[in-house]
C-alpha cells in the first residue's frame, strides 16, 4: 500500500502548502516561456488569415480560454467529488481555489468572442449556440461562487458547492454538445477534426504553444490560489508559526 | 384513496405525498400563488411590446416558457422552507427510510401542486398570444414534462441553498443556468407546432431530461438536505 502514501499525504496542509510551493515555478517558468513564444508567433509570425485578415489572430487568446474554462470546471468537479467522497478538505479548497480562475478564463472566452465578432460578423453579440453556452458556463461559476459564499461555516460551504459542482458538471456536457444540437452561426472547429487540422503549421505551432501555455498559467495561478486557501484555513493551526 | 399498509417503501412515498398534497390544499395560497405571477408576467409583454397579434403569436411559446420557468422557481421555496423550520425534513431524516426515495415523493407531490397549475392556465394565455388552436396540445404536453424537470432541477437547487443566507435570490441563480436545456426544448417544441411541424424531437429530448433528472436529481437532493441538515 506504500503506493497510496502519496495520496494520504495530500490530506496534510503543511505538506499541500509545501508541495504546491515547490511546484510553483516549475508551472510558471514554462507557462511564461510558452505564452511569450506562443503570443510572438502568433501575433506576429504566423501569416495573416486568407479571409479574415488580422482578425484571425485573437484566437490565439481566445481557443486557451475556452479549454480552459472547461477544464477548470472538470478539475472543480473532480476535486469537490474527491473532497466529497474521502472527506479531503484540501481537495475543497482546492475547488474553491480553481473556480474564480475558471470564471475568469469563462469571462475572457466571452469578451475575446465579442471583439472578434465585431469585424466579422458586425455586431458584438451573436446569440448563437457556443457563444450562449460559454455564457451560461460563466453563470454556472457566479452560481457556485454565490452559493460558497452564501454559507458561514466552511464545511458546509464546501460540501454544499461541492455537490452544486457535481450536478453542474452533469450538465456541462450537455451544455457544450449544445453546439452540435443547434443551428450554428460560428466557425466549426478548426483544431480538431477528422483529416487534420485545417491550419498550415506557422499558425498551428504557436496556438498549441498558447494551449500548453495557458494551461500551465492556470497550474501556476492555482498553485499560488491553493496556498492562500490553505493558509486562510489554516490561520489558527500551529504549523503555521513554524514557517520561516 | 386507501394508503398501502405495512412499514414499506411504497407505503411512506404514499404517506409523504399525501401529506404535502393535503398540507398544500388547505394553504391554497401556496398552489395559486405561482400561477397568478405566470399570469401576470405573461400580461407584461403585450403591454410593453405591442398588442400586434402577428407579433404576440411570434413570442408566444417563448413568453409562455419564461413565466412558467419564473413562476417555478417562486413556487421552490414552498418545497422544503416550511418542512425545515417545524423539523419535518429532520424527521424524514431520522425514519429510516431513504431519504431519497421521501425525497422523490416529495418532489412528484411539488410537481403535480406546481406544475399541473401551469399546463391548465397555459392555454388560456396561449389563447390570448393568439396561438394557433392546433399547437396547444404540444405546448401542454411540453409543459408537463418541462415543469417536472424543473422541479426536480429545483429540489436539488432548494436543498442545497436550505441552510444558507438569501436563499431565494440565490437559488434562482443555481436553478436558471441549469433550467435553460428545458427552456430551449420546450419553447422549441411549441414554435414548431405551431407552423404545424412535428415536435417529436424536442419533446423526446424534454422526456429524457425528465427520466434523467427523476433518477438522479432525489440522491443528489438527499445528499444536498444532509449537508444542511447535519
Amino acid at each position: 500500500m506504500a503506493t497510496w502514501t502519496w495520496f494520504h499525504k495530500l490530506a496534510s496542509p503543511p505538506h499541500v502548502y509545501r508541495i504546491a510551493g515547490q511546484l510553483l515555478p516549475w508551472f510558471a517558468i514554462p507557462a511564461v516561456a510558452l505564452l511569450a513564444a506562443g503570443i510572438y508567433g502568433g501575433l506576429v509570425l504566423a501569416p495573416p488569415d486568407y479571409q479574415q485578415g488580422d482578425a484571425f489572430r485573437i484566437i490565439y487568446v481566445h481557443a486557451p480560454s475556452a479549454w480552459l474554462s472547461l477544464m477548470c470546471y472538470t478539475v472543480m468537479a473532480v476535486a469537490a467529488a474527491v473532497g466529497l467522497i474521502w472527506r479531503m478538505k484540501l481537495a475543497h479548497a482546492l475547488a474553491a481555489a480553481t473556480a474564480p480562475i475558471g470564471a475568469s478564463f469563462a469571462l475572457l472566452c466571452l469578451a475575446t468572442g465579442s471583439l472578434w465578432g465585431r469585424p466579422m460578423w458586425g455586431t458584438w453579440w451573436e446569440w448563437e449556440a457556443r457563444l450562449t453556452s460559454q455564457l451560461l458556463l460563466f453563470f454556472l461559476y457566479l452560481g457556485y461562487m454565490a452559493l460558497r459564499a452564501a454559507f458561514d461555516d466552511l464545511q458546509r460551504a464546501d460540501r454544499a458547492s461541492a455537490l452544486l459542482a457535481i450536478v453542474g458538471v452533469v450538465n456541462v456536457p450537455i451544455i457544450h454538445f449544445s453546439v452540435y444540437w443547434w443551428h450554428s452561426l460560428h466557425q466549426a472547429s478548426t483544431v480538431l477534426r477528422k483529416g487534420g487540422p485545417a491550419m498550415p503549421m506557422s499558425m498551428l505551432t504557436p496556438l498549441l504553444m498558447c494551449f500548453a501555455g495557458f494551461t500551465l498559467a492556470y497550474a501556476a495561478l492555482a498553485c499560488v490560489r491553493l496556498r492562500g486557501e490553505v493558509l486562510r484555513r489554516e490561520r489558527q493551526a500551529a504549523w503555521l508559526g513554524e514557517l520561516e | 384513496m386507501s394508503a398501502p399498509l405495512g412499514t414499506g417503501l411504497m407505503r411512506a412515498a404514499w404517506l409523504v405525498f399525501e401529506r404535502d398534497v393535503r398540507l398544500a390544499l388547505r394553504r391554497w395560497e401556496q398552489v395559486s400563488h405561482p400561477v397568478v405571477f405566470f399570469a401576470m408576467v405573461a400580461t407584461l409583454f403585450p403591454l410593453a411590446l405591442s398588442p400586434e397579434p402577428a407579433l404576440l403569436r411570434s413570442i408566444a411559446p417563448g413568453v409562455v416558457w419564461v413565466a412558467a420557468l419564473l413562476s417555478s422557481l417562486l413556487a421552490l421555496d414552498a418545497l422544503f422552507r416550511a418542512d425545515l423550520e417545524d423539523g419535518t425534513l429532520e424527521q424524514l431524516l431520522l425514519s429510516g427510510q431513504p431519504l431519497g426515495w421521501l425525497l422523490l415523493s416529495k418532489t412528484l407531490a411539488h410537481w403535480l401542486l406546481s406544475g399541473l397549475p401551469l399546463v391548465v392556465t397555459a392555454p388560456l394565455i396561449a389563447v390570448t398570444f393568439a396561438v394557433p388552436a392546433k399547437a396547444v396540445g404540444t405546448l401542454m404536453t411540453a409543459l408537463f414534462l418541462g415543469s417536472g424537470v424543473l422541479s426536480f432541477l429545483g429540489a436539488v437547487g432548494a436543498a442545497l441553498t436550505l441552510g444558507s443566507r438569501r436563499s431565494s435570490v440565490l437559488l434562482s441563480l443555481l436553478v436558471l443556468p441549469l433550467a435553460m436545456p428545458v427552456l430551449i426544448f420546450g419553447a422549441r417544441a411549441t414554435d414548431l407546432a405551431m407552423h404545424g411541424q412535428a415536435a417529436n424531437g424536442p419533446l423526446l429530448l424534454l422526456t429524457a431530461l425528465l427520466i434523467l433528472s427523476l433518477t438522479l436529481s432525489p440522491l443528489a437532493a438527499s445528499a444536498a438536505v444532509r449537508i444542511s441538515l447535519e
